[in-house]
């Protein structure tokens, strides 16, 4: 199955793509806090492109799709910023994170430690991030 | 959403009460709530019985206080996590550097027992 959601970048519309997460895993059987990680993973990945790429700007907008396999479900997050490997990304110590007295950071370090696969694959007009959880849905 | 409500409790305990989801839209209210307290409290509570929800950036306020609590010798503790909550704080460990448990009298018992 697939399922689809487009949101303008906005922050306040990060609950709204929680509950469109939440409402595609809730018949799925996921153990409730399975389901809130898959959730949060994909709600930091939205953040930062919401943030970081696009300055919280409302005339643009990200979408989302979620596949949903036998033994795994995939989120992809589609935009038109400035693209960002998360793949590649340097993590930084949480201990550097607390001396410096920093408030971000974190975002993408749960992201890895959630899903079993962070991709980001850069197209000639989109980008698009792609989150792998192998699971027996 | 996110809805906070502070209150001084006896003994000179500082109560944060949070309520809701708390991501990047709305962490930045706990931030200033948890500013303004570390400026006039050296004992605070947080009650996190009803946070729906916590992301990054609710970890991250958190986070930045922990060496201003060590500096000022300012006891934090937090209670009342529902078991979705909490697994985001033991995801990068950060139950182990913050000082989290069950029920609001067991903080206060450790904030009463610790010599600040």
């Amino acid at each position: 199955m697939e399922y689809r959601f487009k949101v303008p970048c906005n922050k306040k519309k990060l609950v709204e793509i929680r509950d469109f997460i939440n409402k595609v895993l809730e018949d799925f059987g996921i153990p409730e806090i399975e389901k809130n990680s898959m959730v949060l993973a994909v709600d930091e990945v939205c953040a930062n492109l919401m943030i970081h790429s696009h300055n919280c700007n409302p005339d643009e907008s990200l979408e989302l799709t979620v596949k949903t396999f036998k033994d795994k479900i995939i989120f992809e997050i589609i935009d038109r910023g400035i693209g960002f490997n998360i793949g590649e990304y340097q993590e930084p110590s949480i201990y550097d994170i607390i001396r410096e007295k920093k408030k971000g950071g974190i975002g993408l370090m749960l992201v890895r430690r959630i899903m079993d696969e962070v991709k980001f694959e850069q197209g000639a007009h989109q980008n698009v991030y792609r989150l792998t959880k192998k699971c027996s849905c | 959403m996110i809805d906070i409500k502070n209150e001084l409790e006896e003994e000179g305990v500082y109560l944060i009460k949070v309520s809701g989801e708390v991501d990047a839209s709305s962490s930045i209210f706990l931030d200033q709530s948890i500013g303004e307290a570390v400026e006039k409290y050296d004992k605070i509570l947080i009650d996190c019985e009803k946070i729906e929800y916590i992301s990054s950036a609710g970890l991250g306020v958190f986070m930045s206080y922990i060496n201003e609590l060590e500096e000022k010798k300012i006891g934090l503790v937090l209670y009342g996590l529902s078991d979705k909550v909490l697994h985001v704080f033991q995801i990068l460990g950060l139950d182990k550097l913050l000082k989290l448990v069950d029920t609001k009298s067991e903080a206060k018992e450790f904030l009463n027992g610790i010599s600040l």
